[in-house]
């Protein structure tokens, strides 16, 4: 190995690592404040670089009826509960809006000239599509059982997981997909040439980070997701919603995901069924980091990155097997160090 | 009608289909059974051990590999050229490696909290796959073909039919010895890891070694079906052992219900035969090919978590009338059971337990300061003190549940520094909870037989067997003999969950009663007993300590701590100001201060 391609596959894993960093982030996020392991993360990767190829192609997504199904169950629920429990102007205001927003989105995707908008905006259409899923799909499965032991909560997700691969395939088709790179300019750095798209990832993927810290560490709002996440109850005597906590960190965690599947696309192709073991890499990392610390799971992420660039150069047929036994040596320190006997969960 | 002859009629049914269905349902019926004996093992650690695992289908693939290896290559290393060609002898070795690779992953993960477990099994279940699909040896995608089939007293099984009757022999021998594990000592302990660690451990179970075995018996059995299925198909690719399959293998257990045996069998049977009609049925509704029944498995299942966490197996017991519902009940008595062995008592007076000038520091907070005290055999020791003295804090110092930060707790003359809750329980201290910790849906009396743990030694394979009947009449008839000493002898069957909360502090009491203490720590055992309870109990106290036991009591109840106690140490702010006999307490001057407030 030469010092260049040595510098192209670090390139390649930074890039992933970047990805896998941004997903990682966006796990431990929705674990520490809703107790879910969200396996679905993947989905939203892949339905953010499906529907991306899609708009760019010129095709109405079918994504659009998908959002608008969601989004009327949702509005009957809204309904259902308004009936219950007495008219209240707010509320049924709140249903028009998100009924509107979603007939919006369909009138957009079929009249608009979707290959021909510029891609600030198609990248907005696609988020704009996406986005709303989050916390539709954390109200419909996980908040009614939001209380329920953490193995329920994991097996939820695993079924969402499946669900949702099966609908990627009805949506989108068996066939993979790879969108037009963001710019087409390079930047020579040296005797090396440093692909464009990378400094995109790289640069998007840490003003999120940037903007995650900020709005955890210094907003209101980031204040009370944290504290949900150290003590619910707590939290919840405080006049913190769990319910809120719970759509909030949702919807983060699409946008995270939508996001990273289009900065993706144009380098890696995507398929339907692409997304679980993205988000198992980006699983990788939160476990290096414990579970517990963001700056360490972050860092993990990028160690995955690369030793996965490094190890398709060595061993490309062994890559998956390598990437995922590095969990071990982290899980055997973890075990040699932590010596209590598991607190009995309330159920 | 009896449960059994449910039973036996099933069997009848299961033995005469082979000679009326026809080959395609026999098939399935085969593929049934092997995915029950995967999700038997779910349902063991799953619903039973609270922990999950997306390693199953790699487990199988392990299985299936290597007896595909060893049955049909011709280049083994001379160490183990005995083992080829023969699926028996390829069994053994797929066992052994199974075991291996489970207690290293078990090592890896049971130690650390919940979530550990499933994602390393399903970084496990990828990188198996993975190398199954890589390895030259193995064929790689295209897998392994022409495997022998298994023949068995010399009649060859390679037809659906024949193996048919070996898939379930297996599978009804795999449901048997689970039950008999799930009924035995070893059983208990494994049924107290869900939502009862804690307590077990203080009991003397060691948690993590039986979650190593519940996890071990999973894998083997999902080794076994994989065994099974390599020489029922005579060929194996990597496509079965996949994650998907791991999780089509948890969606199963959960379908039938993961908390009983049988489910394991519904929750196969049904998402067989509704995948196969889905499969159908799909393609044509949707316009297109394509594996959509995920999308329905996915929102079925959570719809059931939703709805009936449980599965479909309570739902159908519903419909089953009460009079059909077996209680558990004693083993039947064999004629001849020992009563177990006792502990020879300390000699009266003799110090038990010490605590020498104890410091806890939380931080800056010290909750204990420079405590010390001693508790005697046959005496009754207080620990009292306003809300927040540091009592609990000094109770866990004294039952090695915490280590103090400086000072050390003697019990019998032994340091307690470094040992664990198991290791002081085995040396003779037995507790109570402040707050009731037992097992809900388990009867009173495993419930009391879970204090006796240390007092049985027959391990796993007896346990499943059941050659351990003896020892097991012995414990649980300890365990009634305890019941019926604090008076609770009328609810041997009842649910334990469903007792008062008085009577659950009484069960307590006769859990750790039942492991032969020579200490018995209470914490708060009068909280909650009505009047004819607390001197019923008081009785039970002075009686024991007749017989010679060392009691430490930490009550709020002063009435009932004054006419019984021997001897009474006052805390305040994390320090002793008060030891002496009941009536120097009442008249201590620092202790009315504590409790009514200065007089100025």
């Amino acid at each position: 190995m030469n010092f260049q391609i040595a510098v192209l596959l670090g390139q390649d894993g930074v890039t992933n690592g970047a990805i896998y960093a941004l997903l990682a982030l966006s796990i431990l996020l929705v674990f520490t404040v809703t107790r879910i392991l969200l396996i679905p993360l993947g989905e939203f990767v892949t339905y953010g670089a499906l529907t991306m190829a899609a708009i760019q192609s010129g095709e109405p997504t079918a994504l659009v009826w998908l959002l608008l199904a969601l989004m009327l169950i949702d509005c009957a629920l809204d309904l259902r509960l308004l009936v219950q429990n007495g008219f209240s102007a707010h509320r049924a205001r709140w249903i028009g809006l998100k009924l509107g927003y979603a007939v919006l989105m369909c009138v957009l995707i079929q009249t608009l000239p979707l290959a021909d908008i510029p891609m600030f905006a198609q990248v907005l259409l696609t988020l704009g599509l996406l986005v709303p899923l989050g916390p539709i799909i954390y109200r419909l499965f996980f908040q009614p059982i939001a209380s329920a032991s953490s193995l329920v909560l994991m097996i939820v997700s695993i079924a969402v997981h499946v669900a949702m691969v099966g609908i990627g395939l009805l949506l989108f088709g068996p066939e993979g997909a790879r969108t037009q790179p963001f710019s087409d300019t390079g930047f020579s750095l040296g005797p090396v040439m440093l692909k464009s798209q990378t400094l995109w990832v790289i640069l998007v993927s840490v003003a999120l980070i940037v903007m995650l810290f900020i709005a955890f560490e210094r907003t209101l709002y980031g204040k009370a997701l944290r504290a949900t996440a150290v003590n619910r109850m707590g939290a919840r005597l405080m006049g913190i919603s769990p319910v809120f906590a719970g759509k909030a960190t949702f919807a983060m965690a699409t946008f995270i995901g939508a996001m990273s599947g289009i900065l993706i696309a144009p380098i890696t192709t995507l398929y339907f069924d692409s997304g679980f073991i993205i988000s198992l890499k980006g699983f990788v990392g939160a476990i290096i980091g414990g579970l517990v610390s963001y700056p360490l799971a972050a860092a993990g992420a990028v160690v995955v990155g690369l030793i996965e660039a490094f190890s398709m150069f060595w061993a490309s047929s062994y890559k998956e097997i390598i990437v995922f036994t590095l969990i071990i040596p982290f899980l055997l320190w973890r075990s040699l160090t932590s010596h209590h006997v598991e607190e009995d969960e309330e159920e | 009608m009896k449960p059994r002859h449910l039973l036996i009629g099933f069997i009848v049914l299961l033995a005469f289909a082979p000679l009326v269905l026809p080959t395609f349902q026999i098939t399935l019926l085969n593929y049934i059974g092997l995915y029950a004996l995967v999700v038997l093992g779910l349902v063991l650690l799953t619903g039973v051990g609270g922990m999950t695992s997306f390693g199953q289908a790699a487990f199988v693939g392990l299985g299936s590999y290597t007896s595909a290896y060893l049955t049909t290559t011709e280049q083994l290393p001379t160490w183990l050229a005995w083992a080829s060609g023969s699926p028996w002898l390829s069994l053994l070795i797929g066992i052994l490696l199974t075991t291996l690779v489970a207690l290293i992953l078990g090592a890896l993960t049971l130690r650390l909290s919940g979530h550990y477990l499933p994602l390393g099994t399903i970084a496990w279940g990828i990188s198996l796959y993975y190398l199954f699909g890589t390895l030259e040896g193995l064929g790689g995608h295209t897998g392994v073909s022409d495997l022998p089939p298994i023949s068995l007293f010399g009649l060859v099984l390679d037809k659906g039919e024949e193996i048919y009757y070996l898939i379930w022999l297996v599978l009804l021998c795999a449901i048997f010895i689970t039950q008999n594990l799930l009924n035995s000592r070893e059983g208990r302990a494994i049924r107290a890891l869900k939502g009862g660690q804690l307590m077990a451990e203080s009991m003397g179970v060691n948690t993590f070694r039986s979650k190593l075995v519940v996890f071990l018996i999973s894998a083997l059995f999902a080794a076994l079906s994989g065994w099974l299925y390599a020489h029922t198909q005579r060929f194996v690719n990597p496509t079965p052992f996949g994650l998907s399959m791991a999780i089509d293998y948890l969606f199963m257990a959960l379908i039938g219900g993961v908390g009983s045996v049988w489910g394991a069998l519904i929750g196969a049977g049904v998402f067989t035969m509704l995948k196969q009609a889905l499969q159908d049925v799909l393609p044509h509704l949707l316009g297109s090919n394509g594996q959509y029944e995920t999308i329905v498995f996915g929102l079925l299942i959570v719809v059931l978590m939703q709805k009936s966490p449980g599965g479909i197996w309570p739902i159908l017991m519903r419909f089953v009338p009460a009079q059909l519902k077996r209680r558990r009940l004693l083993p039947e008595k064999p004629a001849t059971s020992t009563e177990l062995p006792h502990r020879t008592l300390p000699e009266h007076g003799q110090v038990i337990l010490e605590a020498r000038d104890v410091t806890r520091r939380f931080g800056g907070l010290v909750a204990n300061n420079n405590m010390s005290l001693k508790i005697h055999a046959g005496e009754i020791l207080a620990l009292i003190g306003p809300n927040g003295a540091g009592k609990s804090t000094m109770f866990n110092q004294l039952s090695a549940v915490d280590t103090p930060t400086s000072g050390e707790v003697l019990f019998r003359g032994e340091s307690l520094k470094g040992k664990s809750s198991r290791e002081v329980a085995k040396m003779g201290m037995s507790r109570t909870f402040q707050h009731v910790k037992l097992l809900p849906t388990m009867t009173v009396l495993e419930n009391v037989a879970i204090g006796a743990h240390l007092r049985g030694s027959k391990g796993v394979i007896s346990s499943a067997l059941h050659l351990e009947r003896l020892e097991e009449t012995s414990l649980l008839q300890e365990a009634e003999r305890q019941l019926k000493r604090v008076g609770l002898g009328d609810y041997l069957y009842e649910e334990a969950g469903s007792l008062a909360l008085g009577q659950q502090r009484i069960l307590e009491i006769a859990r750790a009663l039942c492991a032969d203490p020579c200490l018995l720590l209470l914490d708060e055992p009068a909280a909650g007993l009505r009047h004819k309870e607390k001197q019923a109990l008081a009785e039970l106290l002075s009686k024991l300590r007749g017989e010679g036991m060392a009691i430490l009591l930490v009550e709020h109840d002063m009435d009932f701590v004054m006419g019984l106690v021997d001897r009474i140490v006052v805390m305040e702010f994390g320090e002793k100001i008060a030891e002496g006999l009941p009536e120097e307490i009442q008249t201590n001057p620092a202790v009315l201060e504590a409790y009514l407030g200065g007089a100025d």
